[in-house]
Formats: structure tokens, C-alpha cells, sequence
């Protein structure tokens, strides 16, 4: 390496520590703390009382309590969620609307950013402020209009008996389409931009390359611009999937009650049943879930950064 | 795709007819005629913003002309998309594909035309050896050097054997000694393959290397289409004499005319006598042109010179900047009127060192032959 970089990495060495350790002193105080208890209070058992579980940590109640109070820690809400088919369906529930959710988003997503990086420099702009404008506006707001579009007697069905498309009003709300509408409708956005990212920024003359050797439009696409928008895909579909395993909002205002997604679940051991404990150990589960893909994300990245270096 | 085989000897590979393209209100090409035998290796040359570019990327396919002909062994090929020409382009910055290795990289064209396997492996291994870069089959594009980028992307654009390849100012990322040590080898590799290269740049030098005929763009137009040797002794204006090389220029009016001689009297050398130029001279303003070189330099007035009218042309001044260039010297010569000119002498010896310093007084004198009439 060069004088300079050898310079520069001595001038940087204080403050670049201390930058690289802040993020991990919050990740440590907002995040691995936090989930210290919600981990605690999952082994625990839930009792009628203030807090709702037990045992409880007393570090003024001595040795000898502390070890028992460890002693009475359990899997028995862990045996729970696998027993007991209601987890297991909303699990599966969760992870298939959002495998099937994300598809969706990354079909209509891609050629939405796709056609955004090939628009003149000067509309590229203001295509990103027309992706980022309903971010302006309160999320639960924009559900809420859905269902107004969506309900019996709403804009939707208005419409169509208005056109003689169907001649009394359709079910759209309280259904699978509505809540799969609400989903790709509220992350459309996470799925564009990062995609927008990765296209916008690559060479032009990639593609031309492509076409001068021969390949139609349809080979250059498959062969040149996805390869190389992957990426971009990786991250679009990370960031979607993972808050839709969790979604609890969309499918509780716009799905029917009959299943539920995981987010449902918790809320109803939550804040119905009052059961700390397993709504507890529903959320370390689901954690670790989607640690999965985040791991999976995290080693192709170093792969590449590994190429590239 | 053999090059061109099967033409009528006398019908050019190429043909461009009055090729025109605008961007808004720009007008990148205007109206360009060019034809361009088998076998050729031509340049278009220009400053940036020349429009020889847009005519390139006319021929590849990716603009389309709003007017004119583009002729490919007699096919109008300029609605043609560009995957269904049989030209292929090596482009500015290589655009190699970094998620593909290098063999990938040279099948990619190889593989779109169908051929089988073992036919590719061949071709592959052939490119190879032709740009020198075997053993490197399996690397990705960022794990080569800026040259072996350079040789991949000249061996992917000529994989396909294509009737014509375009070359997109395809030295301009290297440094000084390995371009001019590529430059050969492209001539190297044209001549072996007998194909039709047409190179675009901006570097004089680089056209004139490698190319057995230049044509010199400037705002949309072509200005001259002449060997390398036509265009430096030449040339046709005097945009052209300055662009390509150095050269000295005298403004002034035509005082007589004799025996294929021209007087000219200037503003700042006074009298001069050039040969009369091919294309007759029609204003009465004109400019005597002279390329530094070709001015010679002495501290005293030459008594004696082979030819006598050689030193028809006789200007003294006082030199105000030697620059010592190894192979020559360059002296910036300050006339009397206050003109500065540049002569430039080849050291052919490793002595006579610094002879004329700054300060000096000299002599240059230059041969009638050597000096070029323009028009502005």
C-alpha cells in the first residue's frame, strides 16, 4: 500500500475505534439486553401476579434464592409451541405469506425499478419521490383507506356495479387478496429502491456489450442485467421478507380471522390471554427464524466483497 | 462471417452516405459520406464532442441515423438491430462482464451463435493464445490487470469473427508504454486476421500509429480522409495542420505568384515563399504553414546551402525556451515582430549539448517545398 493509506490509517485509528464500537454498545444496551429478558421470561411460567411470570431474579434476595430461581427456569413453553398445532400453523402461515408476498413484490418491484434507472437522468428524481411519497403519510392511515376501498359498500364495489362489472357488491375485504394487496402495496417501496440502487448504478454499456455479441433484448436481460442486479435483489427481498414473517397489522385489519400469522398469535398471548411467557418464546423462535436468512444474506455478501477484493 | 468475402473488388466493405444524426438540438453527426475498403484499418479522429463516437455507436447499431445510408457489403444495415449485425465492438472501458470469467466472457458471443460446444472451446482457446493470455480461463475481470482487461475485451470482440469491428478508443485506459506497445499489436492482430478495424480516438499519435487511413472529425463533419503521411504534410485546413501535430502559421496576403511559387508577405516574418499548393489558392488571405521540424536553426547565417533556394526563407530571432525532449529538442524562437515560432531539431548526437541557449541569437531558415498554403 501507498504512504498515503499508511498515513491516513494512523490518523484515523483513535476516533475509527471509537466510531466501530459505538454501534456495538447499542446493540448491546437496545438490543441484546432487551432480548436477555424476553429469553428470561420465556423459560419462566406465567402466574397470576405483578409481573405475570415466574420465578423472578431478587439480586438482594441472596445466592442460594438467585440459584433457585435459575433451577426453576424451563423449556415447557418451547414443548408448548411445537405441540400445539395453532403455532405451527401460524409459523408455516407467516413464512408462506411472506415467501408468497415477496414474489410478488419483487415481480411487480423489478420492472417498476428497472424502468425508473432507464428513465432520462432529470425524471429519475422525481420517480423516487413519487415511491417515497406515501411514506409522508401515516401508514395505519393508508390501511384504513383500503379498507374504505375495499369494504362492502366501498369505492371498489362502487365501481364495479357502476360499470356493470358484477351486479352485487363482492367480498374484497376480511380476505387472503386483501391482506396480500395490503402487504405489496405497504412494501413496494423497500422492494424498489434498493433494486433501483443496484440497476441505475450499472454500466450502460454492460447491456450494449450484451447486444453487440449477439444477444437479443430478452438473452441480455437474463443473462447480463439480472446477474448483475442480484445484489439488489438480495437486499429487496431481505427487506421485505423478514418484517412480513412478523406482520401483524396488515392481516389483522385486512386478511379474515380464520388463521393467523405469527404476529397475530403473539398479540393474542400478549395482550388477551396475558401469558408473558410463551407470547415470549413465540418471539425467540421467530427470531431465530429469521436469523436464518440474515446469515444466508450476510455470507454471500462477504463471498463478494471476497471476489471483489 | 468471413471478411469480406465474395465483394465486387470494386465495392467498398463499407458505405456510409450522408449519415446524419441530431440529439435535440444537437447535431452529433451532420452529414457524413465515408467508404471503407476490406481489410482497411481506418480511424476517425477528432477532438471529444466531434461526433465520431455517435458514428461509431451508428455502426454498431445502438443510435440510429435520422438520415443517411449505412452500407455493410452492399445491406443497408442502419435500421439493423445490433444484435443482428455482423459487426462487433471492443468498447471504451472493455464493458467485460464481472460476473462471468474470462473464458465466459469470450463464449458469450460464441454461445449466441449457436455453435456447438467443442467449436467454442476451440474458438475460446484460440482467442486466447491470439492475445496472449493463456492460463488466466477461469479469472473474473477484477482479478486482471488493466491490460490483460484490454486483451479480453479485444479477444471477446473478435470471438465472433465479425465482418467489421469497432474499436471505441480501446487504448485510451492504459499508460503511455503499454498503449504504444498495444497499439502493435492491434496492427499485429488486424494484419493477421485481415479483418476491417475502425478505430475511434482523440490521440493524433495513436491514429496515425496504427491506422493506414484517418478521417478527421470535426462538429458532426468530416473534414479530411487521408493517409497518416497526406494528413500531417497536407493537411486541408488549418484547424487540421493544428490539430494533427505541432506547426508554425503565418497570416498574411498573396503578394505574387511565379513559377509555381507563391510570395507570400506576412504580418510577422515578413516576405515568404512557399510552393504553390495543389488546390489552388483563391482568397487573397492565406496562411503559410510550417511544422517545426521541418525548420532548421543555426547561429550564423548559412553562406552556402545545397540547393541555394532552400534558404529562400530566412527569419532571425533571439530563442527564449529550449525543451529537451531526448529524442529532439525544441527551441521557441522569438522573431523580431514578437512572433514566437517552434522549430524542433533531432539530436543525433549525444555531445552539443545545450548549444543554443536562451538568449542567443539565430538563424531559421526553411525550404519553400516544405511549407503548406491553407486557407482559413
Amino acid at each position: 500500500m501507498s504512504a498515503r493509506n499508511i498515513s491516513t490509517r494512523k490518523i484515523f485509528t483513535g476516533p475509527a475505534r471509537l466510531s466501530a464500537i459505538v454501534p456495538y454498545i447499542w446493540m448491546v444496551l437496545f438490543f441484546l439486553v432487551p432480548f436477555g429478558f424476553v429469553l428470561k421470561i420465556s423459560l419462566s411460567q406465567t402466574v397470576i401476579a405483578q409481573p405475570p411470570y415466574a420465578p423472578v431474579f431478587d439480586l438482594t434476595a441472596g445466592w442460594a434464592a438467585l440459584k433457585a430461581a435459575f433451577t426453576a427456569l424451563s423449556l415447557d413453553n418451547f414443548r408448548l409451541l411445537v405441540s400445539d398445532d395453532l403455532y405451527v400453523l401460524s409459523y408455516v402461515r407467516s413464512l408462506i405469506v411472506a415467501l408468497a408476498s415477496t414474489a410478488m413484490l419483487l415481480v411487480i418491484g423489478y420492472p417498476i425499478a428497472y424502468g425508473m434507472a432507464r428513465l432520462p437522468r432529470r425524471w429519475q428524481g422525481i420517480a423516487m419521490m413519487l415511491v417515497i411519497v406515501p411514506f409522508w403519510t401515516s401508514f395505519l392511515i393508508r390501511i384504513y383507506a383500503w379498507i374504505n376501498i375495499l369494504q362492502h359498500d366501498g369505492l371498489l364495489n362502487r365501481l364495479l356495479l357502476a360499470l356493470h362489472v358484477v351486479s352485487e357488491p363482492v367480498v374484497w375485504l376480511s380476505t387472503d387478496s386483501a391482506m396480500y394487496l395490503g402487504i405489496v402495496y405497504s412494501y413496494l417501496p423497500f422492494m424498489i429502491l434498493p433494486l433501483y440502487a443496484t440497476l441505475a448504478k450499472m454500466d450502460p454499456a454492460l447491456e450494449e456489450a450484451g447486444a453487440d455479441l449477439g444477444a437479443s433484448p430478452l438473452q441480455v436481460f437474463w443473462l447480463v442485467t439480472f446477474p448483475l442486479s442480484l445484489p439488489g435483489v438480495a437486499a429487496g427481498v431481505l427487506l421485505c421478507f423478514i418484517p412480513i414473517v412478523g406482520e401483524f397489522v396488515i392481516p389483522d385489519l385486512l386478511a379474515g380471522s380464520d388463521s393467523l400469522m405469527i404476529g397475530q398469535t403473539l398479540w393474542l398471548e400478549f395482550f388477551t390471554n396475558k401469558d408473558w411467557p410463551v407470547a415470549s418464546s413465540v418471539a425467540v423462535v421467530l427470531l431465530v427464524l429469521l436469523l436464518v436468512p440474515l446469515l444466508v444474506y450476510d455470507r454471500l455478501q462477504r463471498r463478494q466483497l471476497e471476489e471483489a477484493g | 462471417m468471413e471478411g469480406g468475402a465474395g465483394l465486387a473488388p470494386d465495392m467498398p466493405l463499407l458505405r456510409i452516405e450522408g449519415v446524419a444524426k441530431s440529439f435535440g438540438s444537437f447535431r452529433a453527426v451532420n452529414g457524413v459520406s465515408l467508404d471503407i475498403r476490406a481489410g482497411e484499418f481506418f480511424a476517425l479522429l477528432g477532438p471529444s464532442g466531434c461526433g465520431k463516437t455517435t458514428l461509431l455507436r451508428m455502426l454498431a447499431g445502438f443510435e440510429t441515423p435520422d438520415a443517411g445510408r449505412i452500407l455493410l457489403d452492399g445491406r443497408d444495415i442502419a435500421q439493423v438491430l445490433p444484435h443482428q449485425r455482423p459487426v462487433n465492438m471492443m468498447f471504451q472501458n472493455y464493458a467485460l462482464f464481472p460476473h462471468l470469467s474470462v473464458r465466459d466472457n469470450i463464449a458469450f458471443g460464441l454461445k449466441r451463435a449457436r455453435l456447438s460446444r467443442a467449436d467454442i472451446a476451440a474458438r475460446v482457446a484460440e482467442m486466447m493464445a491470439l492475445v496472449k493470455l493463456e492460463g488466466l480461463e477461469t479469472r473474473k475481470p477484477d482479478q486482471l490487470s488493466g491490460g490483460q482487461r484490454q486483451r479480453v475485451a479485444l479477444a471477446r470482440s473478435l470471438a465472433r469473427r465479425p465482418q467489421l469491428l469497432l474499436l471505441d478508443e480501446p487504448l485510451a485506459a492504459l499508460d503511455k508504454k503499454l498503449r504504444e506497445r498495444t497499439q502493435f499489436e492491434l496492427m499485429e492482430v488486424q494484419r493477421r486476421l485481415g479483418m476491417t478495424f475502425i478505430i475511434v480516438t482523440h490521440d493524433q499519435e495513436e491514429a496515425m500509429t496504427v491506422a493506414s487511413r484517418i478521417g478527421v472529425m470535426d462538429a458532426g463533419r468530416l473534414d479530411q480522409v487521408a493517409t497518416p503521411r497526406e494528413l500531417y504534410e497536407a493537411p486541408r485546413s488549418r484547424w487540421i495542420a493544428e490539430f494533427v501535430g505541432d506547426i508554425n502559421l503565418f497570416e498574411g496576403e498573396v503578394a505574387s505568384r511565379t513559377r509555381n511559387r507563391l510570395t507570400v508577405t506576412t504580418r510577422d516574418a515578413g516576405s515568404l515563399v512557399a510552393a504553390e499548393p495543389r488546390n489552388a489558392v483563391s482568397k487573397p488571405t492565406v496562411f503559410v504553414a510550417i511544422r517545426p521540424e521541418k525548420i532548421r536553426l543555426s547561429s550564423c547565417v548559412p553562406a552556402v546551402d545545397g540547393g541555394g533556394a532552400s534558404a529562400v526563407n530566412r527569419l532571425e530571432g533571439v530563442v527564449t525556451d529550449v525543451s529537451y525532449l531526448g529524442g529532439t529538442t525544441t527551441y521557441k524562437l522569438k522573431l523580431e515582430s514578437g512572433a514566437v515560432i517552434r522549430a524542433s531539431m533531432a539530436n543525433t548526437t549525444r555531445l552539443d549539448m545545450d548549444a543554443y541557449g536562451p538568449g542567443h541569437r539565430m538563424v531559421a531558415w526553411f525550404a519553400p517545398e516544405d511549407c503548406v498554403v491553407l486557407e482559413q
